[in-house]
């Protein structure tokens, strides 16, 4: 460590430590010693596994983001939340009504929403989750899936929520029914859903099959890479 | 074309779409444009009877605020229910500054609602903006030979202080039904709860109560009951058809805008009842063509 | 009906009353007693205390009055709120009366049958909200 960085100090899980100013509160926990088994994937903010809530000195606000992508601030108190406790209800997909809202009857408590916008505030991705929330009570399924298709299913949303709603569980379930019966069909699916079962590839997988470990290697390096 | 501010409601965009779909088409033909809120939110529907709980008036005050920001100031409701709600939580907050203050705090970086969005029932647009003058010139099928019950419920005329018409002794129904050409037929039933969200948990209440409300109207020989609000319209018709196994009449219901649809040749979109209203009207010879 | 009410000093709570008051922000003791609340009551048949008991109790400070099932029987349709001639507003002394219950750590005396689809949003948000402290 050069002599020249500063270094602040932020509380982690209440104890005071000092960290390079700079680094993402992912690493500056890492920094301070923590060995992260939980609570970490990605380290790109798709993954959803990171999420953080924090305060900062002299401000009120509890912010909520994801550990590797916010920045480590002086002061900052944080928490980490490994998993948020959440209960996903059993659906299976085929078996839904595809007419009616299914949200309703698998996640009643949609109907406490308060629209106090709790959620939205939360939320790392930026989303309008309380939007989201409110398209679901009022069944529109392809707005939820619109409003909710950047989720990354941290949770801090249901963290935060007074309502005690699962609002990325609900995103979810909208997404699965929007995309099986609602968005438009892609034709090139269904031709090459047609292809396979016609055979078309048989041979092609067979060749594949027959290959050595180092045969496959060679191949998927020199494979053709859509640019 | 005169226009205001509109606000759908939960009920209403979901399965009371055919109220919104006359609404739309009769107010048209009157020169009006319902110009929905580009965002809303549900309006809590209950009205929170209790002192202490502001967080209940978070979900109206959003909305009005949304009214605000185009820099309007009433807003239409069809559904009586937010009506009610929206129009006593500004009453609630607007009397009181203190806990408008406290709401907006909570807001924090969003807008403050400065107070005074007015929300409007359909029934006040037609009767004090429109005019029944003007509606019954836009009359060309008069529903005549028609007998019909309206039903109130309880938020459009209770509690007294945000009443659009008299608590006990209401008229707006009536008088609208009479400019249609149809007869009404008042019942002591008409301002009384259909049972309301106990339709949610308490079917056997609500079956009670619409049997009593549709027997008052059967009594008086009415065709069919009329509604404005889409958790009445529920109760009297799908709970409805249900207490019509063991006895009740099976006296079909519709949404008030759908009659007035009717009588101004309009599409009056009766396909989403339960108990169907099209052999009673054309019995009446008010044939209503169904869409194979 | 209620049993044969027992004045003394032991039973009253006025805390208990003031409570009721501040929730619902209206005297209980302006209540007389003439039963037109009760009279007009769509759901009086349901409950197991008249809206005017429900009151009296309330007056009296009998906290007994959190464990009965009338006020989850009012549906706040507030057509004795209309006509009480001492302008109590009963509905919200009923709210206060549940809410009371519900804070105590009392289980809501309604439940909710969500399972049903196509159940107006207005009837799952309002049984919602009634089931919430």
């Amino acid at each position: 460590m050069s002599a020249d960085v500063e270094m602040i100090q932020v509380y982690i899980m209440g104890r005071p430590y000092k960290v390079p100013q700079g680094l993402t509160i992912m690493k500056a926990m890492e920094h301070a010693g923590y060995r992260l088994i939980r609570g970490v994937g990605c380290r790109g903010g798709f993954c959803g596994a990171c999420a953080t809530v924090y305060r900062r000195p002299g401000d009120y606000k509890l912010y909520a983001d994801l550990a590797c992508q916010a920045t480590a601030e002086d002061g900052m108190y944080i928490a980490q939340i490994p998993s948020v406790p959440a209960d996903r209800a059993p659906w299976v997909l085929t078996e839904l009504d595809r007419n009616t809202n299914p949200i309703l009857a698998l996640y009643p408590e949609v109907a406490r929403c308060v629209a106090c916008n709790t959620c939205t505030r939360a939320c790392p991705q930026e989303l309008e989750v309380m939007d989201y929330i409110q398209a679901a009570l009022r069944g529109d399924i392809s707005q939820v899936a619109e409003l909710s298709f950047d989720c990354v299913q941290c949770g801090l949303c249901a963290v935060r929520c007074p309502a005690e709603i699962v609002h990325y569980h609900v995103g979810q379930l909208a997404r699965r029914v929007h995309g099986a019966y609602r968005a438009p069909q892609a034709a090139h699916l269904a031709d090459r859903v047609r292809e396979v079962e016609d055979g078309s590839f048989e041979q092609a997988l067979d060749t594949l099959q027959k290959m050595s470990k180092d045969e496959l290697v060679e191949a998927y390096k020199k494979r053709d890479v859509e640019r | 074309m005169n226009s205001i501010a509109y606000y759908p409601g939960c009920g209403v965009a979901d399965q009371a779409r055919s109220m919104e779909h006359t609404a739309r088409a009769v107010l048209q033909a009157l020169d009006w444009e319902m110009q929905e809120l580009p965002r809303w939110n549900c309006c809590g529907t209950v009205y929170s009877l209790a002192s202490d709980d502001l967080m209940r008036h978070i979900g109206p005050v959003r909305v009005l605020t949304h009214v605000q920001e185009l820099k309007l100031d009433r807003l239409l409701t069809l559904c009586s229910m937010c009506y009610s709600t929206l129009r006593r939580s500004e009453r609630f907050l607007n009397e009181d500054r203190e806990r408008l203050e406290r709401v907006n705090a909570f807001l924090d970086d969003e807008p403050d609602y400065r107070g005074g969005v007015r929300a409007v029932h359909l029934l006040e647009l037609l009767r004090d903006d429109i005019g029944y003058s003007a509606l019954e010139t836009r009359v060309t099928r008069p529903l005549e030979g028609l007998k019909v019950a309206p039903y109130y419920g309880c938020t459009l005329t209770r509690p007294r202080s945000v009443a659009l018409d008299d608590p006990e002794h209401p008229s707006v129904l009536e008088d609208i039904l009479e400019v249609l050409g149809a007869e009404p037929v008042p019942t002591a039933q008409r301002v009384e709860c259909c049972g309301s969200y106990m339709t949610a948990s308490d079917p056997s209440v609500v079956r009670r109560r619409v049997t009593a409300i549709s027997e008052a109207a059967a009594a008086g020989g009415a065709d069919l009951m009329i509604t404005s609000c889409p958790l009445c319209q529920y109760n009297l018709d799908a709970r409805l058809a249900e207490a019509a196994r063991t006895g009740a009449p099976r006296l079909p219901s519709v949404y008030f805008t759908q009659l007035m649809a009717l009588a101004l040749g309009l599409d009056p979109a009766l396909d989403e009842q339960v108990i169907d209203p099209r052999p009673v009207l054309a019995a009446r010879g008010l044939a209503v063509e169904v869409e194979a | 009906m209620a049993e044969q009410m027992r004045l003394s000093k032991e039973a009253l709570s006025a805390d208990f009353a003031r409570r009721v008051e501040e929730l619902s922000g209206q005297s209980p003791y302006r209540c007389y007693q003439c039963g037109k609340c009760a009279a007009g009551c769509p759901f009086a048949d349901d409950m197991d205390l008249l809206p005017s008991q429900v009151l009296r109790l309330v007056q009296i400070g009998d906290e007994k009055v959190l464990e009965a099932r009338a006020p989850w029987s009012c549906a706040s349709c507030l057509a004795c709120e209309v006509r009480c001639p001492r302008g109590v507003d009963i509905a919200r002394v009923m709210e206060a009366v549940r809410l009371l219950s519900l804070r105590k750590g009392n289980t809501p005396l309604c439940t909710a049958d969500v399972a049903t689809m196509g159940l107006p949003q207005i009837a799952l948000v309002g049984i919602s909200r009634k089931m919430t402290p």
